[in-house]
């Protein structure tokens, strides 16, 4: 393939058949695989991680007048994101509700909400994080939400003062 | 005892089809990579099993770093010129062509509107080692929500995309969430890692 016929090679001038030098033209080609090869590594490398994912929110336009969409107290859990990546939350209302305490892993707030929305019907979740939760806290919680499958929840950064109490005192 | 003869053969092989594949192939990366921007600080973003991708174009970021210093970037040379020029009219700060243009290279910066003029005249290596204070969010100074409201002016189709670190306080993004809803944009992308759906 790489190489080429010269056998016809030479010409004919002046009639005289002239017989040319017969010279491999085959050329070694591993370098070039290899070059292509590298430079192949490269754009895979640089292409595969230059999408990133998302995740989207929708937060409810800020209303003038005050008004609030209200759930039933039996259908609402509340999260509070509080420091040192722990999770306080109850059902219910604050006032009357029991706090527990609970963390990231899969086996405290993914349990819990995986119990919780399967023995409530339309179960909505309010996530309220505090201002010593970071960043990662936040994506988490709303992470957990998409992962154990609750369609309905919101964010939250309002307090109520029972709530501010009651965690103060876990 | 007969020799074994192992009959030689040519070691030679014929590279021409691999040399055709490979160089296929990197024709093929070649058009389709689309190079990182180049950011001015680096984010570690938390994980999440979320899988949409965000799209490549009509992007406006912003960035919140560990220290909770905010970023601000939109992407496209022409729309970074238009969106200079609202700034320029409305601070009243003139901005000469050369520094117009750096602007439309930068791809994010945190630096205040009055400070934004000597952070242009820079020359672009001293730019690149500059510290950047960050653009200001606070309620009385909040710089930030001028920002987009003149980028989504600009370009009416910019997206926005939070790009925040993980360990970064959750005071900066909910003064950051409530500059984009005070702003009446309710729809926003949060920029994550990708991780594995886990089993329940």
């Amino acid at each position: 393939m790489a190489e080429l016929d010269t056998s016809q090679g030479g010409g004919h001038k002046k009639g005289k058949k002239k017989r040319s030098k017969k010279a491999s033209t085959r050329v070694d080609l591993t370098p070039m695989v290899d070059l292509a090869f590298l430079l192949v590594t490269f754009f895979m490398m640089t292409t595969t991680f230059s999408k990133p994912q998302t995740m989207e929110i929708n937060m409810p336009v800020k209303s003038t007048t005050g008004e609030t969409s209200d759930t039933k107290a039996s259908q609402t859990m509340t999260l509070i994101l509080g420091g040192n990546d722990k999770v306080f939350w109850f059902k219910g209302t604050p006032d009357t509700a029991n706090f527990s305490t609970t963390d990231y892993s899969p086996n405290g707030l993914r349990r819990i909400l995986i119990d919780i929305n399967k023995s409530t019907k339309d179960l909505t979740c309010i996530i309220k994080p505090t201002d010593k939760s970071n960043y990662r806290n936040m994506v988490d919680a709303l992470d957990e939400m998409s992962i154990v499958g609750i369609k309905r929840y919101a964010l939250v950064s309002d307090f109520a003062s029972d709530e501010t109490k009651k965690i103060k005192n876990l | 005892m007969p020799k074994v003869k192992v009959p030689r053969k040519s070691t030679n092989i014929d590279m021409t089809a691999m040399c055709d594949v490979s160089f296929l192939l990197l024709t093929f990366f070649m058009l389709t990579t689309k190079f990182k921007a180049d950011e001015p600080v680096v984010v570690q973003t938390p994980k999440s099993i979320s899988e949409i991708k965000l799209p490549d174009n009509d992007i406006m970021s912003i960035t919140v770093t560990k220290d909770g210093k905010v970023y601000y970037g939109v992407d496209g040379k022409f729309n970074r010129e238009k969106l200079l020029k609202k700034i320029s009219d409305k601070y009243n700060i003139p901005f000469t062509e050369e520094e117009t243009y750096a602007f439309s290279l930068t791809s994010a910066f945190g630096v205040p509107i009055p400070k934004l003029k000597t952070f242009l005249d820079m020359s672009a290596e001293d730019r690149k080692n500059a510290t950047q204070p960050g653009i200001p969010i606070d309620s009385t100074n909040n710089e930030l929500g001028v920002w987009i409201i003149n980028g989504r002016l600009a370009n009416p189709n910019y997206r926005i995309a939070i790009r925040g670190d993980g360990d970064c306080p959750y005071t900066v993004i909910k003064r950051v969430i409530s500059t984009l809803q005070e702003k009446n944009v309710n729809k926003f992308n949060l920029i994550t890692n990708l991780e594995a759906r886990p089993k329940i």
